[in-house]
């Protein structure tokens, strides 16, 4: 399992670069999701996939029974999708707006601020 | 819990709380300035007296919500992170005063001061905690709050420079975000100061370092250092002058500070990889930000390759890594961020009176406003390290430790490239403010409001302070220096952090 | 957006908005020991409303809102910033929970505590940016 993961992984990765670097601003976007979607798999995979009881404490308990999954990883993704969420939902604005100025869905044509 | 480690979360509480009351009077203009002058000066004071805490009390810990140490979030400020504080209070402070006179109604209408807030929290945040995922969260707070402010007032150009900023500055959370989902996997913590402890017994040391490099990548985008700085010339040049001088002084530096905290307590760093790696990356970041601004000729892109430029120098103290590197590193930081943003508060004021950047249309400034010239002198001789003002101690400081590490052609490097930004400032000198003005046909944007008095205060404010800070050497380098041996004996952070027991049998408190 | 006014997504939609809020309320309530939260509340109430954009167009869901979505977002903030507050005045550190118990009329013993303030100010939070940024978008449309 773990192995396919990374090969999942690095398979995102790979996509969200190609994409990354089209001339396109549309695909930048998407580019950019699919690495943030990346980066949360690799935290899922790289604290361990186990196939474990969840988290749960019992009622009166101090510490769980038994060995439980791993809970601070899943918490870290759930944290990194809410930000992804918002910083995407401002690309995507942004994207917008910036078709409407620049009429143009191409990064050539994006060179004025460039030197 | 005494008031210390209240005194801890004041400055994320502070901005937040400013940000959240004038979003709720977003209709009132006027309430949104109280509150950014009065949020802004609260947070100086407070910063202020956080130094003065961990000056005399050393590291002062604040475990969010009651968990303790490595399983709750903790703030931490050491040396290091409270002066980076009281320097955003200086910036924050100066921003909305500045503000007060020069962002138009339309800017404040679309949130230019609770963004301005939100800003401010995500750098205070970044700067204080103790955990790495919270580093990045405050990263995330911090990109997003800038992302907005960049593009405030949609012009063509805003939306280019937001576009590559966006772009770079995403992937580089991404890549921090891969980097620290590695290092979890490694180590099974987050918590800087465990995470010091636990790499140092890991010996898996190739693993280490590809964490290290990734951590590398990811800081040094934010930093704007060498091979990855393009988005900072892209960008920073087309926002309103106050979110520039914001951006200028505030944003480059939480990556700057990143890498010093990272580098110095997590990592190993003396004789690494990382260590030959950042001398190279130092030495390029400041020759390509000065030959950058050698080329250019609108006021503020020659001041944002000289922000690149700039960087080097802090890098460079950071690789040299020795206790006066380091402090040098420091001293560097906190001057940049006054005398920067003076610069460019200046060239806001310079397209107020005269409606351009560019120095070809510009000329006679000195005639007409000679004491926006002085400002402007004192400024940029302290850029260029001219005695006695900061920017000369900083430029000593540093390079005095490169000639104590016989790293000669580091320090050739340094010199030439303190000349190369003596000369930039001498050609804005010469075309802006010297030269006589040749044809008119450039106005003021339109007739302006009041409040140049108060533009005007706040660069004869930041002028006076780096003179201030030349003159006052010997306080601040003994400031910087106690910052410099708490970076490089992590074990006292440690320590501060997961307390004395020992590492063993700790229990999570419970809620 | 006249194309998307269908009649099966109109009758229903009238229908599934207050389930939809109500369930958010419910998701809100139960998210301290339980799956549920401010968050997800939060992005289930913002669908709702987003749900009535669909079928009707935007003056008619600012009139549903009553309040600007900027105020939301300015008072959750305000709120979420707040509850972590009173632990200071306990001698506790920020964002410690502070638990009140109580008797209430029909619930019977309730336990009300910081953390509630807190989902309820991301409640806002969340409700607030998502129909801000929606509501522009849409405005930007026409």
């Amino acid at each position: 399992m773990g192995t396919l993961m990374a090969f999942l992984v690095g398979g995102l990765y790979a996509a969200a670069i190609y994409m990354i670097m089209r001339r396109s601003i549309v695909k930048l976007v998407i580019g950019l999701v699919l690495l943030s979607n990346a980066a949360n798999l690799l935290i899922f995979t790289s604290a361990g996939m186990t196939r474990e009881a969840p988290p749960l404490i019992p009622l009166g308990a101090l510490q769980p029974d038994g060995v439980v999954a791993d809970p601070l990883a899943q918490a870290l993704i759930l944290t990194a999708i809410v930000i992804g969420f918002g910083v995407l939902a401002f690309a995507v604005v942004l994207i917008h707006r910036a078709y409407e100025v620049v009429k143009a869905d191409d990064m050539d044509q994006m060179k004025d601020t460039d030197t | 819990m005494g008031h210390t480690s209240v005194l801890l979360a004041l400055p994320i509480i502070i901005p937040l709380l400013s940000g959240a009351l004038s979003l709720i009077y977003w209709r009132s203009r006027k309430a949104q300035r109280i509150i950014g002058v009065l949020g802004t000066t609260a947070l100086l004071v407070l910063s202020g007296m956080l130094v003065a805490e961990v000056w005399q009390h050393g590291i002062i810990v604040m475990h969010m919500g009651g968990w303790q140490a490595p399983f709750g979030i903790v703030l931490v400020s050491d040396m290091l992170a409270a002066s980076m504080v009281f320097m955003t209070g200086i910036s924050a402070v100066t921003t909305a005063f500045y503000a007060l006179g020069s962002v138009s109604k339309r800017h404040e209408h679309f949130g230019f001061y609770p963004l301005m807030h939100l800003l401010l929290a995500g750098v205070n945040g970044a700067f204080l905690t103790g955990d790495m995922f919270n580093l990045y969260v405050w990263f995330e707070v911090m990109l997003v709050a800038s992302f907005a402010l960049l593009i405030l007032g949609g012009e063509r150009a805003q939306m280019e420079g937001a576009i590559k900023y966006v772009a770079l500055n995403l992937v580089s959370s991404a890549i921090l975000l891969s980097a620290i989902g590695l290092l979890y996997g490694l180590t099974g913590t987050l918590n800087m100061a465990d995470l010091g402890y636990k790499i140092g017994q890991l010996e898996d040391d190739a693993m280490i370092s590809v964490v290290a490099m990734l951590f590398l990548v990811a800081f040094g985008i934010k930093a704007a250092a060498f091979p990855l700085f393009f988005w900072l010339p892209a960008s920073y040049h087309t926002p309103r002058v106050a979110v520039s001088a914001l951006f200028a002084g505030l944003l480059t530096k939480v990556g700057v500070y990143a890498l010093f905290r990272v580098f110095t307590v997590i990592f190993p760093f003396e004789d690494t990889f990382a260590q030959s790696l950042l001398v190279w990356i130092a030495a390029l970041t400041m020759v390509t930000g000065v030959l950058g601004a050698a080329a250019q000729f609108e006021f503020r892109r020659i001041l944002s390759f000289h922000i690149v430029s700039q960087i080097g120098y802090m890098l460079m103290g950071l690789a040299l890594y020795s206790p006066l590197a380091i402090a040098g590193g420091i001293y560097f930081i906190a001057h940049n961020i006054v005398a920067k943003s003076g610069l460019f508060l200046i060239s806001g004021l310079v397209y107020r009176f005269k409606g351009s950047y560019e120095l070809k249309e510009l000329g006679g400034v000195y005639r007409q406003y000679p004491i926006l010239a002085l400002m402007f002198l004192i400024c940029a001789f302290s850029l260029a390290g001219l005695p006695p003002l900061s920017g000369f101690f900083a430029k000593f400081l540093v390079i005095r430790a490169g000639v104590e590490a016989h790293a000669w052609w580091l320090v050739a490097t340094a010199l030439a490239v303190g000349f190369m930004t003596l000369y930039s400032m001498v050609k804005i000198w010469a075309e802006v403010f010297w030269k006589e003005q040749e044809v008119c046909h450039i106005k003021p944007p339109r007739k302006y409001r009041g409040g140049t008095r108060i533009m005007y205060a706040t660069v004869i404010g930041l002028a006076l302070l780096t003179i201030a800070m030349g003159l006052a050497m010997e306080p601040l380098f003994l400031i910087a220096q106690m910052a410099a041996e708490q970076l490089l004996n992590p074990a006292g952070y440690i320590e501060a952090v997961l307390g004395e027991t020992g590492l063993g049998a700790r229990e999570g408190a419970t809620p | 957006m006249n194309n998307m006014m269908s009649l099966v997504l109109r009758t229903t939609g009238y229908f599934l908005l207050p389930l939809l809020l109500i369930f958010s309320v419910f998701l809100l309530l139960r998210g301290h020991d339980e799956p549920g939260g401010g968050f997800i509340a939060g992005l289930v109430a913002a669908a709702a409303v987003c749900l009535h954009l669909f079928f009707t167009d935007i003056a008619a869901t600012r009139r549903l809102l009553h309040i600007d979505p900027r105020d939301l977002l300015g008072w959750g903030l305000t709120l979420a910033t707040l509850s972590g507050i009173p632990a200071v005045f306990m001698g506790d550190p920020f964002f410690t929970s502070q638990w009140v118990e109580m008797t209430l009329p029909i619930l019977g013993e309730t336990k009300v505590g910081t953390p509630l303030l807190f989902d309820i100010g991301v409640y806002a939070v969340v409700v607030g940016s998502v129909l801000a940024i929606v509501l522009s978008l849409a405005e930007a449309e026409e």
